[in-house]
């Protein structure tokens, strides 16, 4: 991959991220996939990039006291055990049935948000 | 907050968060649409909770050989400035306003991969 569209792949992952406090990582795996990445290397890659903008968007979140510790913190539990199952799927599901089956949660949930 | 619907919530976002699938976007939803958390409050409980959750995923994903970290290192060097505008930019902009940008945004990224073209793996 050259290093001048590594660069513009990390603008706009770090900015959407920081703005969105997620979304990073889904716009990271198809800028890498464009770069000839293989799709499971993409996603594995997309969390490599997004983990350490978390850290600093969380960091700058954090001095604006714009974190809500006591809620945060007991999701991480359940969130690792996921997590778990996860990292097993990703070697066994098809990529394309995944992306399907998020793409149809996604759009739910957005015209759920759009009504409130 | 219901704590059982908080874990099934949590785990589902870790199995998606885990395969680079923004599991963190339906966190969100969760916290605003059933918790009645704030916009910029969910992002920021997400963003706390990605961060082990993507530490974990990360040292699997490395054993495997799926992190190409040469060629991320410049992403990771730009996107840290990205991600110090980007906060800048929520806190700016305010909860209510950036719910329906969020939402715009979950729509179009959704519809994306709903009728994304099947792939064959390059390498």
């Amino acid at each position: 991959m050259k290093k001048s569209y590594s660069l513009v792949i990390g603008s706009i992952t770090g900015f959407i991220n920081g703005i969105f406090g997620s979304g990073g990582g889904i716009l990271a795996v198809p800028m890498l996939h464009k770069a000839g990445f293989e799709e499971r290397k993409c996603h594995a890659s997309s969390i490599a990039i997004t983990l350490p903008l978390s850290l600093v968007s969380a960091f700058f979140y954090s001095a604006k006291g714009s974190i809500d510790w006591k809620t945060a913190l007991p999701l991480i539990i359940p969130g690792l055990i996921g997590t778990l199952f996860g990292v097993f799927f990703l070697k066994k599901i098809p990529n394309t049935l995944l992306k399907r089956i998020f793409g149809i949660i996604l759009i739910i949930s957005s015209i759920r948000m759009l009504m409130l | 907050m219901n704590t059982v619907f908080s874990c099934i919530a949590a785990f589902l976002t870790g199995i998606a968060a885990s395969m680079g699938l923004g599991g963190g976007m339906i966190l969100i939803v969760f916290l605003t649409v059933f918790c009645g958390i704030s916009q910029i409050e969910a992002q920021g409980i997400n963003l706390v909770f990605f961060i082990p959750i993507a530490l974990s995923s990360l040292i699997f994903h490395s054993k495997n050989k799926l992190i190409e970290w040469r060629d991320i290192i410049p992403s990771i060097v730009t996107g840290s400035i990205g991600a110090i505008l980007g906060t800048y930019a929520a806190e700016h902009i305010g909860s209510p306003v950036l719910g329906k940008l969020f939402a715009g945004f979950l729509l179009i990224v959704g519809i994306k991969e709903l009728f994304s073209k099947r792939e064959k793996d390059i390498k």
